[in-house]
């Protein structure tokens, strides 16, 4: 990196962004920016554009229209920015013959901030067996590599593309628990890409949310936290409760209803609770499901 | 730990907060670092250190520079008057709003507490 991309704040600015396919829009116009030394969750359901992002961010496809840039250059056939990313993909082919020891020995090449330490202590962690052909590996041996490999090349940016298919609930927390303990001594920028949104959603800084080729949600993950609250009660204490405002989502059974709604201050958790309603908080991941199925109509059992 | 529809980084404020109020963290003791409390929670460090901040701008904790974050002296009586002023609204309301539900009378509830301070849960 030179000396004048060091000191800027953000690392990747994506303007106007659209890709074709031929005839299908995988991205439309999209703009978004990612902060230095972050932590963010690149989320949508799949096919909605998160893995054509990170291609273009990663120089592996050529942009339709707009702009993209990292590090404050363009990717595409740029070597001095692609040799600051580590791209960890779900997809991952090694050559045949090859033995994970073969992958983190041949790591040092690609990636200059290299922890041969810390990738030993990863491999014992997943108690990945290192000299069996890659071949002969699990689904979640695997995806063990790529997370080696991902966390051990501390590369100033970091792209992990639903990077644990195959590893069970413990080794996921270990991944996660690496990855916060890594970024915390070795601050970097991190792209996650996932569909296990609650098992992220606390160690995110900022979310960005693609449905179907557009960017529907681009905040900081605390600004999330608490941007919708479900009201559960008795149907006309709920319809006059959540009158005038923005109705996410909504559910009923018999008399009985629960309306997603926005954000709701001190007073109006007052105001609720005085009226007999219940409220509970909405997930990031639930949050992102309502608002990624388009539908607002009342879906429940009561009409 | 972690709970939903309410900012990180004020629970991190809140538990530290408690921590003082309870003397785990007595006044000018030091606090665990952001980095900790991060890896201890499963949080990104950035809300950890926005929680912590949030301390720090109140004059609950003080930085030393180079050092780490400590108690400031004074503290804990200023949390607790603080949160002398929430008691009513987060705690005795509820309980009566649940009370009413429930068809307990005020001197039911009254006789409720001295039976409970008898037995020692609240010294």
């Amino acid at each position: 990196m030179t000396s004048a991309t060091a000191t800027t704040t953000t690392v990747v600015e994506v303007d106007n962004l659209s890709k074709h396919f031929g005839d299908v829009t995988a991205l439309d116009r999209v703009s978004f920016s990612i902060a230095k030394d972050s932590i963010t969750g690149l989320l949508g359901r799949n096919g909605a554009g998160k893995t054509t992002i990170m291609q273009l961010l990663t120089g592996q496809d050529f942009v339709t229209e707009g702009d993209v840039r990292v590090f404050g250059h363009r990717p595409a056939e740029n070597a001095q920015v692609l040799r600051n990313i580590s791209f960890i993909k779900e997809s991952q082919r090694y050559p045949d013959d090859f033995r994970p020891k073969h992958v983190f020995a041949s790591a040092p090449w690609f990636f200059e901030n290299w922890d041969a330490t810390f990738a030993e202590r990863l491999v014992d962690d997943f108690q990945l067996p290192v000299n069996r052909a890659i071949k002969k590996l699990s689904r979640g041996q695997l995806s063990a590599v790529g997370v080696i490999v991902g966390l051990a090349s501390r590369a100033p940016l970091t792209f992990f593309d639903e990077p644990y298919l195959g590893l069970d609930a413990v080794a996921r927390q270990i991944f996660y628990d690496r990855l916060l303990s890594d970024y915390a001594e070795h601050p970097r920028t991190v792209v996650l890409s996932t569909h296990l949104i609650d098992e992220v959603s606390n160690i995110l800084e900022h979310v960005v949310v693609i449905d179907k080729g557009r960017i529907i949600m681009d905040a900081a993950s605390e600004d999330v936290r608490g941007s919708a609250t479900t009201v559960v009660g008795m149907r006309a204490a709920v319809d006059e409760f959540v009158a005038g405002r923005e109705i996410l989502h909504r559910d009923g059974i018999g008399g009985l209803v629960s309306v997603t709604v926005g954000r709701l201050d001190a007073d109006d958790r007052r105001a609720a609770a005085a009226a007999g309603l219940e409220l509970a908080p909405v997930s990031l991941q639930q949050l992102i499901v309502r608002k990624t199925t388009a539908t607002l109509g009342e879906d429940g059992g009561d009409r | 730990m972690i709970e939903e529809g309410k900012p990180i980084f004020m629970q991190i404020a809140e538990q530290i907060e408690n921590d003082i109020i309870e003397r785990r963290l007595p006044e000018e003791a030091q606090v665990p670092s952001t980095n900790e409390f991060a890896a201890f929670h499963r949080i990104n460090p950035a809300t950890a250190g926005k929680g912590v901040n949030l301390l720090v701008d109140d004059g609950i904790l003080y930085k030393k520079r180079g050092i780490g974050m400590f108690v400031a002296a004074g503290a804990r009586d200023r949390l607790i008057a603080r949160r002398h002023e929430g008691f009513r609204d987060e705690y005795l309301r509820p309980l009566l709003a649940e009370a009413a539900k429930l068809g307990i009378d005020a001197a039911t509830l009254t006789d409720m507490i001295t039976i409970e301070t008898s037995e020692g849960v609240i010294p």
